[in-house]
């Protein structure tokens, strides 16, 4: 008994492995420019390095060089951080139900430092209750990539080609769309919530006013209010607790 | 009033950290409640859905190149493709098309 529940953490931590590895490729991208904004903010390549492996968050990783760079107060920081990340709240609170009873508490505290939107996408998508094991092999492979994508921003800047810089960011979005079209396919529901945000989304990014809000601030903002009303015309039915 | 680089870093962590973990360590039990489960379970998607369109075309150098990156990403994942190619083979499109000289 013991011995099929280590396998299967095994295969879990390796399963995340291999499915960590699209994120790692785009999170080096991305850190890799993310690492150019830290450089201008006088951030040295290795402190960048510690507050990607301690963050792992892009957006809130970026209005924080960004602050730091304009000496802004503690206390702005800890506002503008707590800000663009919220987001991470919502993906928490949906991620603590996809937890087993018989999880230990340590997992918790554990998987609190690996809620990526990217991590937490291909954990929350892993079919019934949710192996902490499998978000750990995943974090393996993309939180030291995004480290040292961070690092190596600060210290060779526009080495990497811009066009392989280019191609590189798409790949985190790639992933997304493969989170959320085969259950789209299945579920009409689903496919037409993902229409309307991606619609809402255009309309934010581009309509003026609202556009100056901060990416992170706009999503949050579409995601309370898409799946309330989805949530009051589509209710989940009882039965359907466990796949949930 | 001079600032420390390393009181700024943990800041960050710190904060960062407690928005992630106080969700998961709080809720200890199943929700019941209809509306919060139902919510709950269209979060992922909306979100996911959200961060996609438009930053896909934004990310790129060239819009195009985005644009149809993700129209081809779509048709790979209705077709079943795994994440690990959908990915990859939305990079390779973009690298592909960024190669084009009529692209900009």
């Amino acid at each position: 008994m013991r011995n099929n529940l280590e396998a299967s953490n095994k295969t879990a931590f390796l399963t995340g492995m291999k499915h960590g590895i699209p994120i790692a490729l785009g999170y080096f991208a991305v850190a890799f420019t993310l690492g150019i904004v830290a450089k201008k903010a006088g951030v040295t390549a290795l402190q960048s390095m510690i507050v990607s492996a301690t963050n792992a968050a892009s957006a809130g990783e970026y209005v924080g060089f960004t602050l730091i760079g304009e000496k802004a107060a503690y206390i702005e920081l800890a506002i503008m951080t707590l800000v663009a990340n919220a987001r991470y709240m919502l993906l928490s609170c949906a991620l603590s139900q996809k937890f087993s009873d018989k999880m230990k508490n340590i997992h918790r505290f554990l998987l609190g430092c690996f809620i990526t939107d990217e991590i937490f996408g291909i954990s929350i998508s892993v079919p019934g209750k949710l192996n902490p094991f499998y978000t750990y092999g995943a974090a393996a492979v993309s939180v030291p990539a995004w480290s040292v994508g961070t690092y190596l921003g600060v210290v060779m800047g526009n080495i990497l080609p811009k066009n392989v810089v280019s191609a590189l960011s798409v790949g985190l979005y790639g992933m997304f769309i493969a989170i959320i079209i085969p259950p789209s396919k299945k579920d009409k529901k689903i496919a037409s919530l993902v229409v309307i945000s991606m619609v809402a989304s255009y309309l934010s990014a581009r309509i003026p006013l609202i556009a100056s809000i901060s990416s992170g601030t706009r999503i949050i903002f579409i995601t309370v209010v898409i799946s309330s009303v989805a949530a009051l015309l589509f209710p989940l039915k009882e039965e359907r607790k466990d796949e949930a | 009033m001079t600032h420390n680089i390393y009181i700024y870093m943990l800041i960050m962590a710190l904060v960062t950290y407690l928005i992630r973990v106080l969700p998961l360590t709080l809720i200890r039990k199943e929700i019941t409640n209809t509306f919060i489960r139902s919510f709950l379970y269209y979060v992922p998607y909306v979100t996911l859905a959200a961060m996609t369109f438009p930053a896909m075309m934004d990310a790129t150098d060239s819009p195009v190149a985005g644009a149809i990156a993700f129209i081809f990403a779509i048709i790979l994942a209705w077709k079943g493709a795994s994440l690990f190619v959908v990915s990859v083979l939305a990079c390779i499109m973009v690298f592909v098309i960024e190669l084009m000289p009529f692209i900009h």
